[in-house]
């Protein structure tokens, strides 16, 4: 994520050679928040007028006054934006940082690798975290963490990996790559029991797409390479990989699969696993890589998939062939309202077993349909406030649909046009069935846009008491609506249980469609006022969450991972002797545990 | 958590029960017939999808449940899902309720009626009306009564309408369709009909479960069953049957809900109606076949004093919180939750502790009558005793009573001499004093019997002793089976009372309600009341048996005597016919 030292340049569109991002050295911390999601000069703020804005220029939203989330957030969470406000510590408490536990045999042979590296504080404290709400926190407190990694090491291509893990393994030292950093499992924490020295290896200098092939429709990529970064290159020459997690604008190649990641528009692209034709990754070991590029073999398990998912336990991976499709010629957002939660998920299942669902299809709840009310900026004309006037009392009024019911879907079709349009009608067709209304391609497109800002809300809530998180699940179509009911209740159970004075917030929503199932995506924040540890508390309520979704038929994790969050329930999850295989390949793999982030096992 | 608050409470005295309030009061003060026809608007579950008895209906025949069965059924026998299809609905149509507010009024018209006649006090805990309020607005609720009278479910319709709560369904028995006007008008106030026992029938079972899961699942209204599963004959509590208790839990392992909750509610009658009729069923009179004349020619009942009725209100008790730690609901994830499943044993064992608890906790707030407390004394004393002395044992066993956490009515500011002799007054069908002498009225003394019928007419009078006597049972039967392992253990070693004690646990079982899998904790529960009564002292892993508490001791004993002297001749009785009938089998002395 923070190694975004990408915006300027970007080699040009030729083809067959090395399309690289250049060097110019913008220390990252100039442009992220340390302590906080995204860029240092995006985030929401109450302005002195007592309204909220977005500030910055990067997003549609930024710059704008927000008129109704002041309303909505202090109703929501009973918080009050003039009394109550919880500031974070303006920057880091160096003397909260341990000192760093170099291995100087292993910084010699380093050195005379020439590869950089750094054990500045600020560098180390950087990669020693991702953005569960607990390392967030702790950050905003001025705490830093109890262990984070010694120094920091920027290899600049596979051999200069390859080089860094043989000294590893030589000097016994621990290393943790580190992509995006964009975690929300624990997996960037350095296990605090570690004695050994601990290298962060960060990829974000290996950036570089290697080449494109034109007639298989596969690009070779190295695997530091940011979402974005990688998007927009291939764009210039017109192309995309279509695969778009929300995080894209920070996360990595590498991290993606080292995840399982999941794209929005999984539906025509795929997810990370039907993008990846060829992994190159060094482990231990040595480098582990299939001789072809064959798009399917039989070839006994997979080897790939020992490495999609491993989450930085067995090595590190460094290049990625993966495919890519030219740009759709066309792309048309659009929207439905339903009545309620029950039959836009009718729908969606509907659509799925029509297999015809669009490049992205979501249903938000009722509780992020108002959410995204509030977040709708300032109308510009009394034309504009009319027709929206008008909108509502069409659904409400004329239609008779509950605003405390209804929720909506928010659409994305690609392809040629042609193809879109009619497309969209069988959509459309379906969710008429359903009682859905179209509600426009302004809503969908808004739907998409607080996606990329929804992340930047943590840090205002954070500013006023409130914590917030979100985690996901997978679940068969049948059990959609139970998990959702029984999460949101047992979430308002637990919250009171504990003692947090105020009603939280629990919102979820479908994301993606299967053939068997759905992806849930679960929204919870409360006002933590009058708790004395609101983090533990948090914790404990995302613990029963898991809990309850486990015993609803949900799976333990669709494209977040486990890190250390969940690893308890990992037995459980995949049984004895499916744990006891994964062992046994890290067991080979790396005996002497080099790659010590624990995460997964 | 619910599930260990449930039982631990150390000391049974520092119980904490809410005030009774007398609903018949305002009755006698107020018109019936504006009661019968005021507004009647219950609070309902908040997650309740509105919708008809009739939909409710086409919901269980469509379900993917009943579909399957039906299905299996047709594979299985060779007929058509068509005709199966039909023999479910004919099914459904026998057992569904058909509840209708009017019928409701008209119940509650005449049964005021009745009830101001019949009895004296209907008693309510309105703190347990309160409670019930709230669980029925949150979470589908299950009410589970105890089970004495033909009484109990009219009576709890009839509160519930008084309270404005939500009318329950209430699973009865097919008996009851048999009475022609009458069991429709009960199927009209709410009662389904269910077969006595259809053991193997697929199709009937799976009817049956998804009608009362659709029911629990849309929160169409609270259900109601005896988890006795029949009315107890003895006044003591039966062993709970688990298979509507299966039925009602399933939705929640399966998700299908939140949670469940399940409201254990005590009647206790002063006296009950069907007194005398239970005895002579005991004796082997058959049960008078459920009738609409039967029911007529029973009003004569109406012109005798029934005394108070006492309804209590247990705490909800949450099947989430009592199953945590106790059945993996992961469990279910791996086949399709329409396709029924035998419960694995892991939630087999839960739901037959659960009925336990249940039952234990009816127990625990019945309220028992001075009368219980000298039933329980003449029953010791056959050939009769002294009012002075009864009254002064009865005082005795009152404090004995109370530190064993007994819900004692006994009146207050009311000399103990006078409490005695209304008890008296109330059931001179069983007692009389005559010279000052109390004893049981040993049959109709004027006429001409045989020494059969005479045999028998004592029979029915010790048994309606005994069964008020039965309903103080499960406030000593620990304790008193505690004291006979005592009394019967080859020394006094703690070690070997305790397997005594488990023993008689073991044998009875069936007889009282001791859960299976309790034993230790019943063990120690037994010791530490006989311990703070001053009765019995552990010293060095011996129970020794102190000067003060032979008289305990020996009444605790006396408790239980009748019991084992039963079980004792059946054993003889089996055994003797056992050699008769096969000669090369010799068992004796295998016992």
């Amino acid at each position: 994520v923070l190694n975004v030292f990408v915006f300027f340049g970007g080699g040009g569109g030729c083809y067959n050679a090395v399309i690289r991002l250049s060097f110019q050295c913008l220390p990252q911390q100039e442009i992220m928040k340390w302590n906080g999601w995204g860029y240092s000069d995006s985030k929401f703020l109450f302005n002195k007028k007592g309204q909220a804005e977005f500030t910055g220029k990067r997003y549609r939203l930024s710059g704008m006054i927000l008129p109704s989330l002041q309303d909505w957030f202090e109703n929501t969470f009973g918080a009050s934006v003039k009394q109550h406000k919880s500031p974070a510590t303006p920057s880091l408490n160096a003397g909260a940082l341990p000192p760093a536990n170099l291995n100087e045999a292993f910084l010699q042979d380093l050195t005379a690798t020439g590869i950089p590296f750094s054990h500045e504080a600020d560098d180390r404290v950087f990669r020693a975290h991702g953005h569960c709400l607990h390392e967030i926190f702790a950050l905003r407190e001025g705490r830093g963490f109890q262990r984070v990694p010694d120094m920091v090491t920027w290899p600049n291509c596979h051999n200069d990996v390859v080089k860094i893990v043989e000294l590893a393994c030589k000097h016994n030292v621990c290393v943790i790559p580190y992509g995006g950093g964009t975690s929300v499992t624990g997996a960037l924490e350095c296990p605090p029991e570690e004695m050994r020295c601990i290298v962060s290896l960060d990829t974000s200098q290996m950036n570089r797409i290697l080449w494109i092939d034109e007639k298989n429709l596969v690009a070779r990529i190295e695997a530091g390479i940011i979402g974005q970064d990688l998007e927009r290159l291939l764009n210039e020459g017109g192309y995309c990989t279509g695969h778009e997690p929300d995080s894209m604008e920070f996360s990595s190649l590498g991290g993606w699969v080292a995840t399982r990641a999941s794209g929005m528009k999984k539906n025509v692209y795929g997810n990370i696993e039907d993008l990846v034709v060829h992994i190159k990754v060094v482990t231990p070991r040595g480098v582990m890589e299939k001789s072809c590029q064959g798009p399917r073999m039989s070839t006994g398990p997979d080897v790939h998939h020992f490495i999609l998912g491993s989450e930085g336990t067995l090595g590190v991976v460094t290049e990625v062939t993966m495919k890519i499709r030219p740009i759709p010629e066309y792309r048309k957002y659009g929207s439905v309202v339903f009545p309620n939660f029950e039959a836009g998920v009718a729908c969606l299942r509907e659509v799925a077993k029509q297999r015809c669902a669009p490049a992205s299809i979501r249903l938000m709840d009722n509780e992020q349909f108002q959410f995204g009310h509030a977040l709708k900026p300032q109308v510009s004309s009394i034309f504009t406030s009319f027709v929206e006037g008008l909108k509502k009392f069409y659904i409400t009024k004329f239609k008779g649909f509950d605003p405390h019911q209804l929720c909506v879907a928010t659409l994305l079709f690609e392809g040629d046009r042609e193809r879109v349009l009619q497309h969209e009608k069988q959509v459309y067709d379906i969710a008429a069935k359903f009682g859905g209304l179209a509600a426009g391609e302004d809503n969908g497109q808004r739907g998409y846009i607080l996606t990329f800002v929804i992340a930047y809300l943590r840090d205002l809530g954070l500013d006023y008491y409130v914590v917030a998180e979100s985690f996901e699940t997978s679940v068969p179509w049948d059990r959609v609506l139970d998990l959702c009911r029984n999460v949101k209740e047992r979430i308002i159970r637990e919250c009171k249980e504990r003692g947090v004075q105020f009603q939280p917030l629990t919102s979820c929503r479908v994301t993606q469609t299967y053939d068997a199932g759905a992806c849930v995506y679960f929204y919870f924040a409360f006002n933590y006022r009058g708790l004395a540890d609101p983090v533990h508390t948090y914790e404990q309520v995302e613990h029963a969450a898991r809990d309850e979704i486990l015993a609803n038929g949900g799976s333990l994790s669709h494209h977040h991972g486990v890190g250390k969050l969940r690893k308890e329930w990992m037995k459980e999850s995949i049984s004895d002797v499916g744990l006891g295989m994964l062992r046994s390949v890290k067991e080979y793999v790396d005996p002497d545990n080099i790659f010590g982030n624990r995460n997964l096992l | 958590m619910a599930s260990t608050t449930l039982y631990s409470q150390r000391d049974p005295m520092l119980k904490k029960r809410d005030d009774f309030e007398d609903i018949l009061e305002e009755r006698r003060n107020s018109s019936d017939l504006k009661y019968a026809v005021r507004c009647y608007a219950p609070v309902l579950y908040k997650g309740l999808t509105p919708c008809k008895a009739n939909m409710l209906k086409s919901m269980v025949l469509q379900s993917d449940h009943l579909r399957y069965v039906i299905n299996q059924v047709s594979q299985e026998s060779g007929e058509a899902p068509d005709i199966i299809h039909e023999e479910a609905s004919v099914i459904l149509e026998e057992m569904a309720h058909r509840l209708k507010i009017s019928t409701v009024r008209f119940f509650a018209f005449t049964l005021t009626k009745a009830f101001k006649t019949l009895f004296q006090h209907i008693c309510v805990n309105e703190e347990g009306i309160h409670r019930l309020q709230q669980a029925i607005q949150e979470h589908p609720v299950v009410l589970l009564p105890s089970h004495r009278s033909y009484m109990d479910f009219l009576l709890m319709s009839y509160i519930l309408y008084t309270y404005d709560l939500a009318l329950p369904v209430i699973a009865a028995g097919m008996d009851f369709m048999g009475m022609k006007f009458i069991g429709e008008m009960l199927r009209m106030s709410g009662a389904f009909f269910i077969r006595r026992s259809f053991g193997g029938d697929k199709l009937y079972w799976a009817v049956f479960s998804e009608y009362v899961k659709t029911m629990l699942r849309n929160g169409f209204a609270p259900i109601e069953f005896f988890l006795e599963g029949t009315r107890s004959r003895t006044c003591k509590s039966l062993t709970p049957k688990i298979g509507l208790l299966n039925i009602v839990m399933e939705p929640f392992f399966k998700g299908e809900v939140f949670d469940v909750h399940l409201v254990p509610i005590s009647i206790s009658y002063e006296r009950i109606l069907e007194e005398s009729l239970y005895a002579r069923e005991l004796l082997g009179v058959p049960k008078p076949k459920e009738s609409t004349s039967g029911l007529l020619k029973a009003r004569r009942i109406l012109s005798e004093n029934y005394g108070s009725i006492h309804v209590y209100f247990g705490q909800p008790v949450s099947i989430r919180s009592l199953a945590q730690d106790k059945v993996n609901r992961c469990k279910y994830n791996l086949v399709p939750r329409h396709i029924p499943r035998k419960p694995t044993k892991e939630t087999q064992s839960f739901v037959t502790d659960t009925a336990y608890r249940i039952v234990r906790l009816q127990e625990d707030s019945m309220v028992l009558k001075p009368w219980v407390l000298m039933a329980s004394i003449l029953l010791q004393n056959l050939e009769g005793l002294e009012l002075s002395l009864l009254t002064e044992q009865t005082l005795w066993l009152r404090g004995l009573a109370q530190s064993c956490g007994a819900f004692l009515d006994w009146p207050d500011h009311t000399p103990s001499a006078k409490v005695v002799s209304s008890s008296l007054a109330l059931h001179r069908g069983l007692v009389c004093v005559s010279g000052g002498r109390v004893s049981l009225v040993l049959g109709e003394p004027q006429g001409l019997v045989t020494p059969e019928e005479a045999l028998f007419n004592r029979a029915v009078s010790v048994l309606s002793c005994a069964s008020y006597r039965n309903q103080i049972l499960h406030v000593f039967i620990r304790p008193a089976i505690l004291a006979v392992a005592i009394h019967n253990a080859a020394s006094s070693k703690k070690d070997e009372v305790f397997n005594c004690f488990s023993f008689l646990c073991k044998m009875f079982s069936d007889e009282f309600i001791l859960c299976p899998g309790d034993t230790v904790q019943d063990f120690e529960e037994a010791c530490y009341l006989l311990v703070k009564s001053g009765s019995v002292q552990t010293l060095q892993q011996n129970i020794v048996v102190t000067d003060r508490g032979q008289s305990t001791l020996s009444f605790l004993n006396g408790l239980l005597e009748s019991f084992l002297q039963g079980y004792q001749l059946f054993s003889t009785l089996v055994l003797g016919n056992l050699n008769m009938f096969s000669d090369k089998c010799p068992v004796e002395g295998t016992i």
